[in-house]
């Protein structure tokens, strides 16, 4: 495990400093183009959620560096109202904010591993990793 | 942060060259939607060449704004997708089956004429 760097959620622009500083360290670790995009995409969609849901929270992004293996795990956290259905959520079009919907699934798609656990009332803290190809 | 629109004889263009956030994308809608208004444009061109990452939320407005501007009686066409965004959009499940879109501007240009038939 490598360093880790955090960004705070807690405006609008936070979302674009998140993914800028998410490319960034992916492109450092030999991460393509492709799944460079793949990785600021999923974070943004990560830091947007926290503002329209939670409000404030936080990203952390850890290099991974193994013997044989090298990536980016991410963590999104926060304290906001939780999710109650989390299969529900998982579904490409549902949304309550009027959105696509397309995020937290879009997210599952676009990295290799997604795990995601939430407490009604506590928050909500989703982990994601993609290794580099 | 504004992004510019230029016209070109009945042509609205514009082309993203920054970083967008949730904030300037639907400033942008506003502005494209009262440009297209004023002018009577009849067609429009959004080049992306140069937008390396379209999440859900950009998706949305780009897709609201072509329905939009379409209910108005103006086209919109959209350029430049690069083969890194239009791979993420798939995996977000994002289609934009009915956004008509072309190479780059210059085909945008063609397709606009082509369909506005002028
Ligand atoms: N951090 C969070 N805290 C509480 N609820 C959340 C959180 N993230 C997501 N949700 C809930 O899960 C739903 C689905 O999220 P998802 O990101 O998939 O779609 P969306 O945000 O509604 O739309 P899109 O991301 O496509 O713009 C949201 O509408 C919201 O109700
Ligand atoms: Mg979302």
């Amino acid at each position: 495990m490598g360093l880790q760097s955090c960004v705070n959620i807690n405006k609008e622009w936070d979302i674009v400093g998140a993914r800028q500083m998410g490319r960034d360290i992916a492109r450092e670790i030999g991460f393509g183009t492709v799944d460079q995009a793949r990785i600021a995409t999923a974070i943004s969609e990560l830091a947007r959620n926290i503002y329209l849901y939670a409000e404030t929270g936080q990203i952390c992004f850890e290099v991974i560096d193994n013997i044989n293996q090298k990536g980016i795990s991410m963590i999104a956290i926060d304290s906001g109202p939780g999710i109650r259905d989390i299969s529900q959520v998982m579904e490409d079009g549902f949304s309550t904010s009027g959105g696509l919907g397309a995020g937290l699934p879009g997210v599952k798609r676009l990295m290799d591993d997604f795990d995601i656990k939430s407490e009604e009332g506590k928050g909500t803290e989703i982990r994601a990793l993609k290794w580099v190809r | 942060m504004r992004i510019p629109i230029l016209k070109l004889h009945n042509y609205l263009l514009i082309s993203i060259q920054t970083e967008i956030d949730d904030h300037t994308a639907i400033q942008f809608q506003e502005d494209l939607l009262s440009k297209i208004h004023q002018s009577g444009s009849s067609g429009v061109v959004i080049d992306l060449t140069s937008v390396e990452i379209i999440d859900s939320f950009i998706a949305k407005v780009l897709g609201d704004v072509v329905t939009m501007s379409d209910l108005m009686g103006a086209k919109v066409v959209l350029t430049g997708i690069q083969p890194a965004v239009a791979m993420t959009l798939i995996d977000l499940g994002i289609h934009l089956k009915n956004v008509p879109t072309a190479l780059d501007l210059e085909q945008g240009l063609i397709k606009l004429h082509q369909e506005l038939g002028e």
